[in-house]
């Protein structure tokens, strides 16, 4: 079966076809900019497409823009480059194609190899593009590896502060996490054969109700895999990495990293440990619970205390993704009434935490350049000087502490609907994580921007106009999802529906075994 | 019948505004920025008549219910949008809209000449739409929406003058402490999606108010009894938790008085009149569910007199006139909650909405006496009453209304509330309604006394030098005040702009009250007797078999002569001679000694929470050591490991030695073990 749509084989490696470009052209600064710019731009045009052309209504084609050809046909492996989204892709292309344009924006008055800049980035955005586009397990696994050298080189060159440091642990960290799933992805040809890479096939029904293959164990290969995405997203306590690449990255890397990479992970658990895993995400739900709760409310905790802007937001993100594992354990309702819900709202928070994000450290990265610092001591009454800044970290603090009409709200209260049904008491709990939120989001914005402006903050100038472009863009988009979220909810349920179904067919399945 | 969009136009008309506003005056036309203003009071002024025309075709009989629209749908479970267009809900447009107009033409003068005169406007337009969305919503998860937008609202104009960090600290404070009741209001709503299975079965939605009312209501009434036990139980804690959160009832009252950092215009609106009484709204709205949880109405009631009580007392010794009003807000909304408490649903929301007029003319009498004295510190006024007539009147009607004296609004109102308590109360047998009707009495006396502090102090005695007055002496003590005190003294009544707001309010507060409750005549002006607590049943399932009381004189008479011993010792006090001279003195409230300093500390309340429990249990103790630990060990374990696995490294690149007798040793001393275990296991045969 050949298909070759070619939609999203141009929206993964266009990015790729500009880095070329930059390699075989001059090393010209404003060249380089304009090619970016261009290619970013381009790249957002097609994401919009891919994202407006999905047939959401369509029940029957779950996987749409397939593109298909057999890649490698050995005896011993068969793969295919396989590519197509279904509800839950789609979205995150969106996001993608976003923050990629947000990010590239945000880096035009870099000085520092301008070129080689662009060229890493570039290649960063096809890798996650490749990542939420890829249907088949081996060609998911390749752009998730190759997202790694970009990252760890912009990190390394273009970072400050212990930017070896962080780029490094940052590397261990991720490669750790691949390790596991290569181990998984063989166990996975070994115990199922090659269709179980193949994601269309192995998400029919799940690799639970398959004859399991000899000594692997499924349970393993549901934990080699968890752990690869959890170091991702990142979850307690394998969030260490997270700060110091955060705080060391430059602006536009934080933005991809917290806007795109880690969704990764969130995307990651949902696609293969909930999709091919339907028992095992089912009865081990409550782990998953468990140390989303302490995400959450550790992650909260520690945010209060940072100093500096980065770290801050970089740590309210182990909170924020701890929703998305709360939101994947209300898979631990008992079968049948297992709801799309849950899984909706983990989800919605990926793409919510991604803008929300993204544009805060958009902020941060604003009032580093111009005020030369990010340590909050240092900072206070800034608004005074630049209240366009000013009004966008207000409108991404208040979208982060879940504030209604802001697209936060959405992806919160979705999160919890759905784990209350499996865990009231644990969702008791999480919802605390909201006071925390308050809590450390307004004193940052109380010590950093409110108050009286300290003398050496003066001169402080406020974001220019084309530094305006990319903040006006996440906040329209906060706005849009909070006020009429359905245009993304529709999507990621017709996405996640069949997933659910699978769990709650299951009950079907395993009655019949009992009576037997 | 009226068309839905009509209704909807109240809301969407500040919205226009809030967005004309922002996106449009405030980038294009700042130098202009009087127009923000216009721009918002004839929006205003037209949602107003259509709240008025609502509240004629309600009151009129007709029934509006309109069609919900889908806003998110989730498998089984949706959440729609739509109108809940009942006799409170009339009312309260009609409160919000009108209270929120007068403040707007007030502030035009007020805060004339503010360089953020814009997004004062902008802030204003969000917050009275926020709060007409609150007073509209049919689905709960749409009226926590909004309820949350007011409280961002309300943060952002508390901290409107955000460069003085007392503003931005009490914004942050008022924020927070409301949230942490929101949690309750939040699970509540959760735990009621979760029944979605149990509603969607017998053709209800779970997050419709309405259909929420019929869960909750016995089998015997025509409802569907789906609610109850300990989990009706824990549904209406949450819910109460978020309406005393906003609704500053003790202990979570400590956020009001420090919301008057916000400009006086801004208290008067939203921490007087709108915002504060949603709390009681909101438990109004919800009214039928918490009737069927008989401990959560006691909880309520006895919360809305200890609330009633506790802040009158601390209304006697603040020395900054918006705080007096502030505690008085807080103690009037115990009242309110009181009230709703011991199933008196009536008076309760009449008196919100009486409260809401003579609240409102007292914070911004308030403002005008700051725009003249530059300061809010009672203790730098004085005889202000030569200088400005007007607001003198003005001020002495609010507070004859809030006392509770016949005929003004205040009376009629807290009159029914005392004898919704009487009724509840024994007096033979120790039981909640006796505790809450002694509380509420005792409030009442509270009052008197405060509110005579206040006037004598502000209006009567000789002037004491105002805003100059005490920068100077603070100066000499070393204290910098910062901007909330203005050295400008300027002893005259304020613009016309300020005023008419204020003869508006008056002329309401002495009429509204009766007009809207006539009582021993048939009807006043064709309004029936009893008509606004009628009315206001109305709303409420037939089963409930609610009326309104009869006057009672005795009652009358006892809250009467209470108010009057009150506003006695007040006067006799601070109009005697010591108090009338032109130096700040020690005030005759601290001769209360160790009752003095328990109420001027607040009942140390605010050092538990920001001292105790935010500062050292949270802060020091729980988030330090967090972070140490997420240093030193979860950090440390992983460094640990990459230290360890280097030094592993390094270890066995000793065995490297390039010398290739030892090489060889060992690959033959290897080949001898694996052969040695190969004929060991005798797998050879």
């Amino acid at each position: 079966m050949i298909e070759f749509n070619g939609l999203l084989t141009a929206t993964v490696f266009l990015p790729a076809l500009g880095a070329l470009v930059l390699i075989l052209g001059p090393d010209n600064r404003f060249f380089s900019r304009f090619v970016a710019t261009i290619v970013a731009a381009g790249d957002f045009v097609l994401a919009i497409l891919v994202f407006s052309l999905f047939d959401r209504t369509d029940t029957a084609a779950r996987f749409q823009f397939l593109d298909q050809w057999v890649w490698i046909s050995s005896d011993a492996i068969k793969s295919t480059y396989l590519l197509g989204v279904d509800g839950l892709s789609a979205p995150l292309v969106l996001l993608t194609g976003l923050l990629g344009l947000c990010a590239v924006l945000a880096s035009l008055k870099i000085t520092l190899r301008v070129k080689q800049y662009f060229i890493w980035v570039l290649l960063l955005q096809t890798s996650v593009m490749g990542v939420f586009t890829s249907l088949d397990v081996l060609l998911f696994f390749l752009f998730w590896e190759v997202e790694l050298i970009p990252m760890y080189m912009l990190i390394t060159t273009w970072g400050s502060g212990r930017r070896e440091y962080s780029g490094m642990k940052f590397l261990i960290f991720t490669i750790a996490g691949s390790a596991a799933m290569l181990v998984a992805i063989l166990g996975l040809i070994l115990t199922q054969g090659d269709q179980a890479l193949n994601m269309m096939i192995s998400l029919e029904s799940g690799f639970g109700l398959m004859p399991s293959g000899g000594v692997i164990s499924l349970s393993l290969l549901f934990w080699l895999f968890f752990v690869a995405f959890a170091i991702k997203l990142p979850v307690w306590p394998l969030h260490t990495w997270l700060p110091d690449a955060h705080t060391d990255a430059p602006t536009a890397a934080s933005v991809i990293l917290a806007g795109v990479m880690l969704k990764m992970g969130g995307y990651g658990l949902l696609r293969i440990n909930v999709g091919m895993f339907p028992e095992h995400i089912h009865s081990f739900a409550w782990i998953l619970m468990i140390l989303g709760v302490i995400s959450v409310i550790y992650g909260g905790v520690v945010t209060v205390r940072q100093t500096d802007l980065k770290r801050l937001v970089a740590y309210s993100s182990v909170s924020h993704m701890g929703l998305v594992l709360v939101g994947i354990a209300s898979v631990g309702a008992s079968y049948t009434y297992v709801s799309v819900t849950g899984l909706t709202g983990a989800a919605m928070q990926l793409f919510t935490h991604g803008t929300i994000t993204g544009l805060l450290f958009l902020c941060v990265g604003l009032i580093y350049d111009k005020a030369h610092t990010r340590s909050i001591p240092q900072l206070g009454g800034i608004a005074q000087r630049m209240p366009i800044v000013g009004i966008a970290v207000l409108v991404a603090g208040f979208g982060s502490l879940g504030l209604p009409g802001l697209s936060g709200f959405v992806s919160e209260i979705l999160v919890f609907f759905g784990a209350f049904t499996a865990f009231p008491v644990l969702t008791v709990v999480a919802v605390l994580g909201i006071v925390l939120a308050a809590g450390y989001i307004l004193w940052m914005i109380q010590r950093a921007l409110f108050g009286s402006l300290p003398d050496h903050l003066s001169e402080l100038k406020d974001a220019d106009r084309l530094e305006c472009i990319p903040l006006i863009l996440m906040i329209i988009s906060i706005v849009i999802i909070g006020i009429y979220p359905s245009v993304l909810t529709d999507v990621f349920n017709s996405g996640l529906e069949p997933m659910v179904s699978v769990i709650n067919n299951m009950s079907v399945i395993n009655i019949g075994l009992l009576g037997n | 019948m009226i068309s839905e969009w009509l209704v909807w136009s109240v809301f969407l008309l500040p919205v226009a505004a809030f967005i004309v506003i922002s996106l449009v005056v405030r980038p294009l036309f700042n130098r202009y920025a009087v127009v923000s203003g216009l721009i918002l009071i004839v929006c205003l002024t037209i949602s107003f008549l259509i709240s008025v025309y609502v509240l004629a075709i309600v009151a009129s009989g007709v029934n509006l219910v309109f069609e919900a629209h889908d806003w998110l749908i989730l498998g089984s479970a949706k959440i729609s949008i739509g109108l809940l267009v009942d006799s409170v809900t009339a009312i309260m447009l009609v409160v919000v809209t009108g209270v929120s107009l007068l403040v707007q033409i007030y502030s035009l003068g007020y805060m004339k000449g503010d360089p953020s005169f814009c997004r004062y406007y902008a802030y204003m337009a969000l917050f009275t739409a926020s709060m007409i969305g609150v007073v509209i919503a049919v689905n709960i998860v749409q009226l926590y929406a909004f309820w949350e937008l007011v409280g961002v609202s309300s943060y952002l104009l508390i901290g409107f003058w955000h460069e003085r960090s007392s503003a931005a600290a009490a914004a942050k404070k008022a924020f927070i402490i409301t949230r942490i009741g929101d949690v309750g209001f939040l699970l509540a709503i959760v735990y009621l999606f979760v029944q979605s299975d149990s509603f969607g079965a017998i053709g209800l939605n779970s997050l419709h108010i309405p259909d929420i009312w019929i869960a909750a209501q016995p089998l015997a009434a025509g409802g569907a009894a789906l609610l109850g036990g300990t989990g009706l139980l824990f549904l209406t804690l949450g819910i109460f938790a978020g309406a005393a959160g906003k609704s500053g009832q003790f202990p979570l009252h400590t956020w009001l008085p420090d919301a008057m950092e916000g400009p006086t215009p801004v208290s008067a609106l939203i921490h007087a009149a709108t915002m504060v009484a949603a709390g009681v709204f909101l438990v109004a709205r919800l009214y039928p569910v918490f009737e069927q949880s008989s401990d959560t109405m006691l909880i309520i009631a006895i919360i809305g007199a200890v609330t009633a009580f506790v802040a009158a007392a601390l209304g006697l010794v603040m020395n900054d006139i918006k705080r007096v009003m502030a505690y008085s807000t807080v103690s009037q909304l115990g009242y309110m909650m009181a009230a709703l408490g011991l199933g008196a649903f009536g008076p309760a929301m009449f008196h919100l909405f009486t409260h809401a007029f003579f609240k409102a003319l007292l914070f911004l009498c308030a403002g005008s006496v700051n725009h003249a004295a530059g300061t809010f510190n009672m203790q730098y006024m004085g005889g202000l009453r030569k200088s400005m007539p007007i607001t003198y009147v003005a001020t002495i009607i609010g507070a004859l209304s809030l006392v509770g004296i016949i005929p003004f609004a205040g009376f009629w109102s807290k009159d029914e509330i005392l004898m919704s308590a009487n009724v509840a109360s024994n007096l033979t047998v120790i039981s909640v309604g006796t505790i809450v009707f002694i509380l509420l009495l005792a409030g009442v006396f509270l009052t008197a006394l405060y509110s005579a502090r206040m006037i004598h102090l502000t209006f009567h005695g000789q002037f004491r030098g105002g805003g100059t007055r005490e920068i100077s002496d603070a100066e000499s003590r070393g204290v910098d005040l910062g901007p909330n005190v203005s050295s400008h003294v300027h002893l005259a009544e304020s613009p016309i702009l300020m005023v008419v707001p204020l003869l508006i309010l008056s002329f309401l507060t002495v009429t509204v009250g009766y007009i809207s409750n006539p009582q021993w005549v048939k009807s006043v002006f064709g309004i029936p007797k009893h008509w606004i607590t009628e009315f206001l049943i109305e709303s409420l399932p037939a089963y409930l078999n609610m009326h309104s009381l009869e006057f009672d004189p005795l009652v009358a008479v006892i809250s009467t002569v209470i108010v009057l011993i009150g506003l006695s010792i007040g006067s006799w006090v601070y109009l005697g001679s010591r108090y009338a001279s032109p130096n700040p003195s020690e005030d005759p409230i601290s001769r209360l000694g160790p009752l003095y300093v328990i109420l001027s500390n607040k009942y140390y309340i605010d050092y538990l929470y920001e001292n105790i429990i935010v500062r050292k249990l949270f802060y020091t103790a729980i988030v330090g050591i967090s972070d140490a630990f997420d240093k030193y060990i979860v950090d440390g374990v992983f460094n640990g490991l990459g230290i360890a696995s280097k030094k592993l490294g390094r270890a066995l690149t000793m065995l490297q030695t390039g010398q290739v007798q030892l090489y060889t040793i060992v690959a033959v001393a290897g080949t001898i073990i694996l052969l040695a275990i190969y004929l060991a296991s005798g797998s050879w045969n």
